[in-house]
């Protein structure tokens, strides 16, 4: 088991005749993706990497069974995109774009939330279950299937930290790539939630950064809500105060959103720290061992 | 993007927020000439600079403060002298300080209290956030921490804006008396709306003030807006003073590439914002301090990539480069590529050290070293750090 997305999933693109839209599909087929169509407006009729493109995300869905979409429409349009596939009743919405407006994501957020759908983005890696399912930009051959999962606001880093377990001997579960801007449609609870209730998962590995309080509030969830061993890794410890660190989301503002402020709160809920991102993998492995 | 006070208000007051009547000035004589044309008995006259904590802040070697107030137009005129071309320091300026260039003559009012607010988008609630407290004119965070009860806050929808009962709730906690409340309401509802209207990512206002005849305004005012939204809103990005940021910054960014500039002596160079953020962590860690942040994105080509060693060797305090890349649809060999080309054309004067991972990486190392560059290999992010660390202290 897994959770989010298995070898069942079916996928569709939204934005797949775009040059990075298209790439990124063929990397999915390439993986063993269950990629099942692609949309985009008046391009309907067309085929990309051998797959039928459609207008809407409604008539995609109907066409192909998909229950999985992800996005790489341009960021002035994003945001519609994602209420398209919310919309059409589509379960998984992955929106891998960067450079949404938060205002646009404001607007996004309320109808989410009343929907069956879950949002996991945007501005992020994607999802990736190991030898089962790859919805996103991670390069596959670095994952491995078995028991951690991984979760995290920053996608490069996420490859360190799999990289890190994978030649440590500990695969992966499923990897959830959050996204690194200020609003995003999952949080470290959300998924929290989805590990531990997935009996395939063993141990879980969360890295945060610097930026809002996600991070505090996933380790009062640990505490209360977690029986499985957790490791954390927080980016953004030189950080200086009032500057965006490349993802909109990571800025300490307000003397708010410090990693002493996250860590301290991960390490009193029982977390297994992470000192330095050469220790991403260990530190799971000592959270496991801790158990034993 | 953050802009100066005086624009805050020009976008305030066209957005139905009561604001003072105001001038900018960028010479004494100008300072004067506005103090003259306000015509009211008292003005104040404020450092415009992009770092908040100006009334407190004082100009380096001298006792005059970011905002003083003036009672004729001789007082203007002398405060104007003892600010422009000056630097003023701030507890949000670091010791450097920044250099004022402009002042905002802006006319007196009767103060009744001093009060705060602000709209920013609160997170964990998705949504745009209007927070107001009776304790105005101070440091906010302050307050936060040691009496959050307070801080009063109301989420509201983006497009539906602030309603009208949670502005009169706030002017009922905030003590006002009942005849202001239909002013509260209005300065409230149209605070919020200009922040969504204008996506801005911050609107504060410290102090907010209930004046002697019941009305509120805006005494200051902060803006900053969501970098993402400039491309519809020509009339604010047309309001950047690049004069106020950092020169390689506006450089990396004319290149696609997210660079912060840091106060030590190691450059770096990475993929991906987080990786990027724990590489700096990571050089820490092991005695050395990172002389920036540099994400050169996934998507980089080698002349973005050459562009961004220019601007890291255009710090002189840079003494070694560490170089962090794991290749994930950024192939190894790309960034190999780059680097080869970079040093043939950019003619690297100080060591660099390499740590490539993921993606095409045998491939990558053997053209760093078929290339005769000089380069320190380094293997995993802990070797990288210790070998950049020594570099830069030999």
């Amino acid at each position: 088991m897994s959770i989010l997305v298995n070898r069942d999933t079916r996928v569709i693109c939204q934005g797949i005749t775009g040059k990075v839209g298209e790439f990124h599909t063929r990397g999915c087929l390439d993986y063993g993706t269950r990629m099942v169509g692609g949309v985009t407006p008046g391009k309907g009729g067309e085929t990309v990497a051998g797959l039928p493109v459609f207008d809407t995300v409604a008539e995609a869905r109907d066409a192909t069974g998909a229950n999985a979409t992800m996005i790489f429409v341009p960021p002035a349009f994003a945001a519609d995109a994602i209420l398209e596939a919310v919309g059409a009743g589509i379960e998984l919405v992955i929106a891998i774009t960067e450079g949404i407006p938060v205002m646009d994501m404001a607007r996004v957020m309320p109808v989410v939330r009343d929907s069956a759908s879950r949002l996991i983005g945007p501005n992020c890696p994607g999802v990736i279950t190991p030898a089962e399912c790859k919805i996103g930009i991670m390069p596959g051959y670095i994952h491995a299937p078995g028991h951690v999962g991984v979760m995290s606001r920053s996608g490069t880093l996420t490859y360190e930290a799999v990289w890190q377990l994978t030649q440590l001997g500990h695969g992966q579960s499923t990897c959830v790539g959050l996204g690194g801007d200020p609003l995003v449609g999952s949080s470290f609870i959300d998924i929290l939630a989805l590990f531990e209730a997935d009996p395939d998962t063993h141990a879980i590995l969360m890295m945060g950064e610097i930026g809002g309080s996600a991070e505090e509030e996933a380790a009062e969830y640990v505490k209360h809500h977690v029986t499985k061993p957790v490791a954390a890794f927080i980016a953004g410890r030189t950080a200086p105060p009032g500057k965006r660190m490349g993802h909109a989301g990571a800025i300490i503002s307000g003397g708010k959103g410090t990693a002493e402020a996250k860590l301290a709160a991960l390490a009193e809920a029982g977390i297994e720290i992470a000192e330095s991102p050469a220790d991403m993998g260990a530190a799971l492995v000592r959270a496991v061992e801790r158990r034993v | 993007m953050k802009i100066h006070e005086y624009q805050a208000k020009d976008l305030l007051r066209a957005a139905g927020v009561p604001v003072l009547a105001g001038t900018v000035a960028r010479s004494p004589d100008e300072a004067a000439a506005a103090f003259t044309t306000l015509g009211t008995p008292v003005c104040a006259v404020k450092a415009q600079i992009h770092a908040g904590g100006r009334g407190k802040g004082k100009v380096k070697g001298s006792e005059q403060r970011g905002v003083e107030l003036a009672k004729s137009a001789a007082d203007a005129r002398r405060i104007a002298e003892g600010l422009l071309g000056k630097t003023l320091v701030t507890i949000q300026t670091g010791s450097d300080g920044q250099i004022v260039r402009q002042v905002f003559v802006e006319s007196g009012c009767a103060i009744d209290r001093e009060l705060y607010c602000a709209v920013l988008v609160d997170r964990r609630a998705g949504s745009p956030v209007l927070i107001a407290s009776t304790a105005g004119g101070m440091d906010i965070e302050e307050v936060a921490a040691k009496t959050p009860d307070l801080i009063l806050t109301e989420p509201f929808d983006a497009d539906r804006g602030l309603a009208g009962w949670q502005a009169r709730l706030l002017a009922s906690k905030l003590k006002l008396p009942t005849a202001s409340w239909r002013h509260a309401e209005s300065f409230f509802r149209a605070l919020c709306r200009a922040f969504v209207d204008l996506d801005a990512s911050l609107v504060e206002v410290n102090p907010l003030v209930l004046t002697k005849d019941g009305g509120l305004v805006a005494l200051d005012a902060k803006m900053t807006f969501d970098d993402n939204a400039l491309f519809r809103h020509k009339n604010v990005a047309a309001l950047r003073d690049e004069a106020e940021e950092e020169p390689a910054e506006i450089r990396a960014a004319a290149a696609g590439l997210s660079y912060v500039k840091l106060d030590g002596t190691i450059g770096c160079l990475v993929n991906g914002a987080g990786l990027a953020m724990s590489t700096m962590d990571l050089v820490k860690l092991h005695g050395g301090q990172p002389a920036n942040f540099l994400d050169v994105g996934g998507g980089a080509d080698v002349k973005a990539v050459t562009e961004a060693f220019r601007i890291i060797l255009s710090d002189p305090n840079v003494k070694a480069i560490l170089v962090n890349i794991f290749g994930g649809i950024m192939r190894c060999t790309t960034i190999a590529t780059a680097l080869v080309e970079a040093s043939q054309t950019v003619g690297f004067t100080v060591p660099l050290v390499v740590r490539l991972e993921g993606t095409e990486v045998e491939e990558g190392k053997k053209i760093l070293a078929a290339s005769g560059t000089s380069i320190i290999l380094a293997d995993g992010l802990t070797d990288a750090a210790k070998k950049v660390v020594a570099a830069a202290r030999a």
